[in-house]
């Protein structure tokens, strides 16, 4: 049986240039790069060309690079470290409810010490207002976290403007671009932005490696301390492997990023215009300005997980909504932040694709997936006399 | 809110400290353990629980029987019923 991966926003295969640049470092480079011999000075080197590479991605400093062992610690680092750094001008802290886990939940543990939290909603397409922004600041405010893209529902913020309100009032700006870095053009001059995530595995590079961008002059209070590593803001021995394979993958994401988009995109599109003709199936998030190889629905009538098994079932490989429940239970609360009722939201499922997938694949879940729709359906105790409803289509309808 | 006192649990389960969601899945995951009758006990420090928690009982069809705010923390506590 065909086994098809359409989960690209959990993790990508890693590129192959990326593990030979890695290879060395995995076996006779093995030098820890604080040692002041050959060894380690190789190693230091190697470290200091991977951090070139991933400035040169997303247009910042190499100096403003700092490794970080995933995009979850980036996102820890950024929301504690400039919290903890800015306490005493005010103890006020913006993040969207689009955000992942990592923000959310350094979030509720700035909350619960001492620090206030606003949680900023979003629109139905999942957009961020910047005007509701502009109306959450004040005089406490010190941090603005907003995700450059939600890996949910594909929907890219619009950071610009976030960070011109912010920036009239000197808020810091961070922005999780776990999703968007490699992936879509990542400018931190462009976006203005002040702190930035980004993760390897999310651009085809390997597992154990992320960075935050910290823009010069930020000062942020270090998460582990110890050594001198990272200019001392993150201490402990270099995975020298991974930020050699992350550099690799950011200097290819950038070479190829037009021809990966131009190649994706349709692809996308083609699951998009096919899957929203399909009866009470919604696109979630926005149309244009979305992930170029994302595409999330909302199946009415059938649970995710279901979905997920019979396409596994079939050798499609693809993700629901969030692992976490709210208090409607199952449901993703970023869905159910977009005002999509809780029992649509539980048929959520997202298709990432990514460089391997061929047109073929496409062709094989467009033909699998309204059958499995079906299928679900003829079982379904909620899909009974739906006929007097309204329709679907684009619009993922706001119900309840 | 149902508030308990002097219950004693068959298991305890300490999540102070641990976010969302692992209120939900360790509960999942304790409840699968325990026979129809025994009682779980839940620590956590985490608010998303004192909505979650007797939520998942009633989806699930089990007895939530209080909670104790121990001022730290909280605890729950949870009776398996026979399905």
């Amino acid at each position: 049986m065909k086994k098809i991966y359409l989960d690209h926003v959990a993790t990508n295969p890693l590129h192959p240039e990326a593990l030979d640049a890695m290879m060395p470092y995995l076996k006779e480079e093995f030098g820890n790069p604080l040692s002041v011999y050959e060894y380690g000075m190789r190693a230091k080197a190697a470290i200091e060309g991977a951090r070139e590479q991933v400035a040169g991605l997303v247009n910042a400093k190499p100096a403003e690079i700092i490794f970080t062992a995933n995009g979850a610690e980036a996102n820890n680092f950024a929301l504690r470290g400039i919290a903890l750094a800015k306490q005493n001008e005010g103890k006020h802290v913006l993040v969207s409810r689009m955000e992942h886990h990592s923000i959310l939940n350094s979030a509720r543990f700035l909350e619960k010490n001492g620090f206030a939290v606003t949680y900023l909603p979003v629109d139905k397409k999942g957009f961020v207002d910047p005007e509701t922004v502009k109306k959450a600041i004040t005089k406490e405010t010190v941090l603005i976290s907003v995700t450059h893209a939600s890996s949910e529902v594909g929907t890219i913020e619009p950071i610009r403007e976030i960070v011109r309100i912010a920036k009239e009032k000197n808020i810091i700006v961070h922005t999780d671009a776990v999703a968007t870095t490699g992936n879509i053009p990542v400018d931190v001059k462009d976006l203005g932005v002040d702190l930035l995530s980004m993760a390897a595995h999310q651009f085809y590079g390997p597992k154990g490696a992320g960075a935050l961008y910290v823009k010069q002059g930020i000062r942020i209070v270090p998460l582990i301390y110890g050594g001198i590593q990272e200019s001392g803001r993150r201490a402990g021995t270099e995975n020298v492997p991974a930020i050699v394979g992350m550099g690799k993958a950011a200097e290819l994401a950038k070479a190829e990023m037009p021809k990966r988009t131009e190649y994706l995109k349709p692809l996308r599109d083609r699951i998009i215009d096919t899957m929203v003709g399909v009866e009470r199936v919604y696109l979630t998030g926005d149309r244009e300005n979305r992930l170029p190889a994302h595409a999330s629905f909302c199946v009415e009538y059938i649970e995710g997980e279901a979905m997920l098994l019979l396409l596994a079932a079939k050798g499609l490989f693809s993700a629901s909504g969030s692992a976490c429940s709210s208090k409607a239970l199952k449901a993703s609360p970023v869905l159910l932040s977009m005002g999509i009722s809780s029992s649509l939201a539980q048929g959520s499922i997202v298709f990432s694709l990514g460089t391997m997938n061929t047109p073929g694949d496409v062709d094989y879940l467009l033909t699998e997936f309204p059958a499995v729709i079906k299928r679900l359906r003829e079982i379904s105790p909620y899909a009974q006399g739906w006929g007097d409803r309204e329709e679907g289509g684009e619009e993922c309808t706001v119900k309840e | 809110m149902k508030f308990t006192e002097n219950v004693k649990p068959d298991v305890t389960t300490d999540i102070v400290y641990m976010m969302c969601p692992m209120h939900l899945l360790k509960l999942e995951e304790q409840m699968k353990e325990l026979e129809p009758g025994q009682i779980l006990e839940i620590m956590t420090d985490y608010d998303g629980a004192l909505e979650d928690i007797p939520a998942w009982c009633e989806k699930t069809g089990n007895e939530f029987l209080g909670m104790e705010d121990s001022g730290d923390f909280f605890k729950f506590y949870i009776k398996k019923l026979a399905r």
